[in-house]
Formats: structure tokens, sequence, C-alpha cells
């Protein structure tokens, strides 16, 4: 009967294909916004690291001022980034399987070659301790990151980003080779693949979005080199900071820490070894706000510091605010079609179809029409997903991280689509099964 | 056997209250081919619903082959004017965008049959009428009198007891009405009970027995049992033929 079913509604929509390119139009139109929208939102929000939540941690402590919190629209958080003599004393505990401290630095990038044809680039660096490229899983082109003897050293060697290794060495394995960062050189010994995690919840107090750091250098250099930082620096007390080790000493927080704890017995050894050491501090006079030493996985990390923009989810609910008016037209539209045809389902009546079976055919004809819209939707959406790619793609890439349509998210949305399509079927297939047929037939 | 006892059938709208059945009560016996005749609003085309379980009833009763069909269910009502019942129209009522095969199969969707039995069936239905030729022709490409002769392959495509026809040469010139109620007997004689509304005196004639309803009643109603017994059947020929 099915079979049947699918006959007829081919060729009702095959009737009028003005009514059912327009029904189509609607239901893909709500698809493609829906697919669009939840793609981008899934994409600003998702965790991009999920798959290691369990195992890392942001640290946070609280040694800010006595007298208010340090984010007075969440009073309950500490700050998200750490003084450094805080960053150096957590990572200093054995406990973690792997730890970095680290912080966004900047520069200018040059050929080490002086016949080299590139032009001297300004740069965001990271600069950390070794554990950085492992504990977070990112992939190498060429060569790989340094040991931890390169932080102690410190080593001058660097590991560039895809791009860079473009600009400056065409993209040729550059492993080996000099590059100069202000005024020093440093070797290269990594090149990282396209590598685009967004958000960039490693440092996410710093622009959430942005793309990540052109280079990486060893964090042994931060007071060699009296690096300092390009991202937020946040100070609170009246300190009197002259020199570079004044600034070391201060309560100003400008690093992120990160550890990575195998199970939850390492996260709670952790923890008392985070209490054990803001204890000690208390008794030196600091941290003398209520004790709030965290370790935050990733996804509440994204979650507290609000990367997941309250915008997003008004604008998912835009999405399927548009997407419902979508369908309500289409309800319309199938109604005033069914109705339309009102006689000829009198006559299918009165040769023995039953109300059931006129419900099943025209359920089935929106069932046609909601595929159709679907799969029409779902080319709209990649037109659209592309058209931002291109709008938003920064001459470094920019957002494009951000535009990989998620399979899954895509196959949900399609099964919602047709789902509540046929939904929007269901009542003008009810109403043309309800009718009494022998006043259509009779008005003949 | 067809049997309506004290029907009522009341339309309600929201000014008006119409009769169209007032204790209407007949018989049609298997084999019957009935004329129905009367005034215009006078409730034959209720009758013809009722009767062909398109429409409801107020009070009375109704058996259908046997069946009482007060309080049965839309699928069950369905299925029984699915096997009983064939319907013709007067204006056709072909389904515009299926071709002539596909619109004799309609009835025959609504049963679980083999495909090769409704191709057989939908083929000796088109041969009856003669249109066999016509099979993927669309109704649009037929003219009024082919268009109803389609309808009546596609009413006894099923094989029903009983053929309701709502005046189905009202659209037609006398000569193609004279071919379709031509059709129409020879449906009869193969052992079909035909109820017949129409307007033509000269085609009532025709039939067996002649109903008039006036006023939502059968004007000369008897008891089955009192009926003379038409003249065709007492001629010994067609008496040999429906037996
Ligand atoms: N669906 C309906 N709603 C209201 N009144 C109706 C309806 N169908 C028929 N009638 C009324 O019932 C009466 C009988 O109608 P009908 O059976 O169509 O008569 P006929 O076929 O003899 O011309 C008429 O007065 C008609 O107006
Ligand atoms: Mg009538």
């Amino acid at each position: 009967m099915m079979g049947y079913y699918l006959k007829l509604a081919a060729r009702s929509l095959a009737r009028n294909p003005g009514l059912t390119s327009l029904m189509v139009l609607a239901i893909a139109l709500g698809i493609a916004v829906c697919v669009v929208t939840l793609t981008v939102h899934h994409g600003m929000s998702s965790n991009p690291i999920w798959w290691k939540n369990d195992r890392l941690y942001a640290v946070t402590v609280d040694a800010w001022d006595p007298e208010r919190p340090a984010n007075e629209k969440r009073p309950a958080l500490p700050p998200p980034d750490l003084t450094w003599r805080d960053a150096e004393a957590i990572t200093r505990s054995d406990t973690p399987q792997r730890a970095v401290r680290m912080f966004k630095g900047y520069g200018v990038l040059s050929a080490g070659d002086p016949a080299s044809k590139a032009r001297p680039e300004q740069v965001l660096a990271r600069v950390t301790t070794a554990d950085f490229f492992d504990m977070f899983e990112v992939p190498f082109r060429f060569g790989n990151g340094w040991k931890s003897a390169a932080d102690t050293g410190p080593e001058p060697v660097i590991v560039l980003s895809e791009e860079m290794n473009e600009h400056f060495f065409g993209g040729a394995d550059s492993v080996g080779k000099t590059i100069r960062w202000d005024d020093r050189e440093y070797r290269v010994i990594g090149v990282l693949e396209h590598w685009h995690p967004a958000p960039k919840f490693y440092d996410v107090n710093n622009g959430a979005f942005d793309d990540p750091e052109e280079i990486y250098i060893p964090f042994g250099w931060t007071d060699k080199l009296e690096l300092r930082s390009a991202g937020n620096t946040n100070c609170w007390k009246p300190e009197d900071i002259q020199s570079f080790a004044d600034f070391l000493r201060s309560e100003c927080v400008w690093l992120q820490v990160w550890v990575e704890l195998p199970d939850a017995a390492a996260r709670e050894r952790m923890q008392s070894y985070l209490d054990n050491y803001v204890a000690g501090e208390r008794r030196n006079g600091r941290f003398q706000r209520p004790n709030n030493n965290r370790l935050t996985k990733v996804d509440q990390w994204l979650a507290d510091n609000d990367v997941v923009g309250n915008d997003s989810p008004m604008l998912v609910a835009l999405a399927f605010a548009f997407f419902t008016v979508c369908l309500i037209n289409t309800v319309g539209l199938l109604l005033a079609k069914f109705l339309g045809s009102a006689a000829l389902t009198g006559v299918r009546r009165a040769l023995g179809a039953s109300r059931k079976q006129i419900f099943l055919q025209h359920l089935t004809e929106a069932g046609l029409l909601a595929s159709l819209g679907a799969a029409l939707g779902v080319v709209l959406a990649g037109a659209g997903l592309w058209g931002l790619r291109i709008m938003y793609a920064s001459p470094r890439e920019g957002l494009t991280g951000l535009m990989h349509v998620n399979a899954w998210s895509l196959v949900i949305t399609v099964a919602l689509a047709i789902g509540a399509s046929l939904a929007a079927g269901l009542y003008p297939a009810w109403r043309v099964g309800r009718l009494a047929p022998a006043v259509y037939l009779k008005s003949q | 056997m067809l049997v309506m006892r004290h029907i009522s059938k009341v339309f309600r709208t929201d000014l008006i209250e119409t009769h169209a059945l007032r204790d209407f009560s007949l018989e049609v016996a298997e084999g019957d081919f009935v004329a129905v005749t009367g005034p215009s609003g006078s409730g034959k085309t209720t009758f013809l619903n009722v009767a062909g379980l398109l429409e409801g009833f107020d009070t009375g009763s109704y058996s259908l082959d046997g069946v009482d069909t007060s309080g049965l269910s839309d699928d069950a009502r369905s299925r029984l004017r699915n096997e009983k019942i064939g319907f013709i129209f007067q204006s056709f009522n072909l389904i515009p965008d299926l071709d002539i095969f596909d619109n004799v199969d309609v009835p025959l969707r609504y049963r679980r049959m083999k495909t090769a039995e409704r191709r057989e069936r939908i083929t000796s239905a088109l041969d009856l009428v003669g249109l066999a030729s016509r099979a993927h022709h669309l109704p649009s490409q037929l003219s009024g009198g082919q268009q109803q002769r389609v309808a009546i392959a596609r009413a006894i495509a099923g094989d029903p007891k009983f053929l309701l026809a709502d005046e189905p040469t009202g659209n037609l010139d006398s000569l193609m009405a004279r071919q379709v109620m031509d059709l129409l007997e020879q449906i009869n004689e193969m052992g079909t009970t035909i109820v017949l509304v129409t307007h033509d005196p000269e085609l009532a004639r025709r039939a067996q027995r002649n109903v008039q309803i006036i006023d939502g009643q059968v004007s000369d109603y008897r008891p089955y049992e009192s009926h003379v017994r038409p003249v065709r059947e007492a001629a010994p020929q067609a008496a040999g033929a429906t037996t």
C-alpha cells in the first residue's frame, strides 16, 4: 500500500509544480537556516578536545583582592589566569602526568637566511612549557615539540604554525633551519599541521575564537628576555613595580596553567596539593579571599568563561522560530491543497477507501514533500555555510574552524526536519480524512 | 438484498433543518434493476449515499446483504462499501491525473489483492465497456460517454453485488445515454443488482421496477412480499438468463 501511496503522492506533487516548489522551498529554507545556525553554534560552543574532557583541567586559585571578586558578574569564580609565582609553584607538583604554564606573547618574525625575500611578520607567540603539544594533542607536519630541558635552558628552539612555515619556507620541511624572532635566532624544531581548535579552550581570556598563535617558544625565555604578555594582564593590588623582577613577584595575573590528571586519585592528590599550597601562602598573608582552588574540566571551563555566548541560544531559538514559521506556512498550503482536492477524496471514499487509508495517503504526500524539502534544505545549508566561510575567511583562515559541518548535527537536523514536516502534514491529512465524502460528491 | 426500514435523515445547518429522508422504507432484491425517479431535492441522492454507506442516518435500520450496518466502524463500513457496492456518478468523477487503467484500479487497491489478479480484473472490466484499447489514455482524452463507461468499469471491477448510479446519463446526449443504459442492462443480466436514479422517463421505463421518491419517502411503498414480479423476469428467456 505504501508503494501505491508514494505513487499517488508523486502524481499529486507533479500536478501542481508551482505550489509544490513553494512548499518544498519553505521547508528547505527552514532547514537550511537551522542547520547553518546549529553548525555555527555547535562550532562555537563545542568542546574541541572532548575526548580528553576527563583528563584535562584548567587550574585556578583565588589570590585576588580581598575586597571584591575578580569577576563582578560571576563572583564565585577565581580569576582565569594566575600570577607568576603561583603558576610556578603549582606546576612544580609531580602529580600531573603533564602540566603547562604559558601565556600569549608577541614579536616580529623574520627570515634567518639573509637571502630570503619573505617579509617580516608581526606574530603572536605561545610561550609555553614543553608539555603543551602532547597535552593538547597538537598535530605536527614536520619535527616535533621540545623536551622540558629546553624550557630550563632555555634553548633557542621554535615551533611554527603551518601558515608561518608557508610564509617563510614555502611549506617545505624547515626543521633545522633558523628564523629570527625579534632580535634572536631560533632553530625550527617543529611545524604544525593545520590546527584551529575552536574555541581556543586553553586560553579563553584572550580571544576565545582567535586563531592559535603563529609560533611556540620555550617558557624559559620569559624571564631571560623579560617577555610581557600580549594578552590580558590584570592587577588589583597597588604595588610598586619598577623592574621585571618586581612584575614577576607581583599579584598580577597573566598566565594559564593546565594539568593532565589520568584518574580520580590523581585529581584528588592534585586538589590537596593546591589546597596545601594555598594554605601555606595564607600564612604569608596572601589569599585573603575564601578558599577557591579549582581544577576545571574543559566543558565546564568553557561554560564558566561564557564562551557559549548568551546570544547563541537566542540565535538558535530564532532559527527554530523561523523554521516554525516555514512549517506553519507549509501546513497552510498543504491544507489548502488537500481540501482543494476534496472531491477526489470523496470519490476514493465512495470506492472503498477508509478514513485511515485517506489519512495515510495524504500523510505519505506530506512525508514525500518533507523529504524533498529536507534534501534541498541540506543543499541550501551547504551553500550557506560555504558562503559564510568565504565571508569570514581572513587571510589566515579566520573562523573557518567553526564551519566544519558536524555530520551528527546534520543527521539530527534532517531527522528533526522530516519529523516536524510530517507533523506539519498530520493536521491537514487528518482534516481531509474527516471530510464527509457525500457532501463533496453531491456538490458535483 | 438491501433493506431499509423507517430511515430518517436530517441535515442540520445553522439556519434550517432539512428532512431529506423521513420514515423511508425500501427493499431491493438481488438481481433487481430499480429505477428511482422523483423531483429535484426529494432525497434521491441522499438515499443512494445512505445505501452506499457514504452517509449515516438518524433513526431506522439498514441492512446490506444480511449485514446490519448500524454501529459499524469506519473501517468496516469502508470494507463493506468496497466489496459490495459500486458507485456511478453523474459527472463521472474519474481521477484526472490517473490514466484509465489506474482509475479502474482504485477500488481494487483498497483490497488485499495480488497484482496479477488486479490486472486481470481491470482488463476484463475495460473489455466489457469496450475501452481496453484506451487503458493508457488520460480521462481528459476521452469523450463524456467514454468517461462514463470507464466509471462503470471502475464500479464493476471489484465485482460488487450492488451498483448505485446517480443520474449517470445526466451529462450525456441521448445516444450516449442509451449506450450507457445498454451497458447497465447487460451488467444487470450478469447478476448485479442496480439502483439507478434518473430523470429520464424513457430510461426509467427500461428498468424492471420503478420507485418514486417524493419529499423523502417512497411514494408508493409497499412491503416487499406484495410486489408484483417485474415483467422481464416473468419472460421465460430472461428468467433463464438470471439463474
Ligand atoms: N449535506 C447537506 N446539507 C444540508 N442539506 C442537504 C445536504 N444534502 C442534501 N441536502 C438537502 O436534502 C434534500 C434532499 O437532497 P438530495 O438527496 O440531494 O435530493 P435529490 O438528489 O433528490 O435532488 C434537499 O433539500 C437538499 O437541499
Ligand atoms: Mg441528486
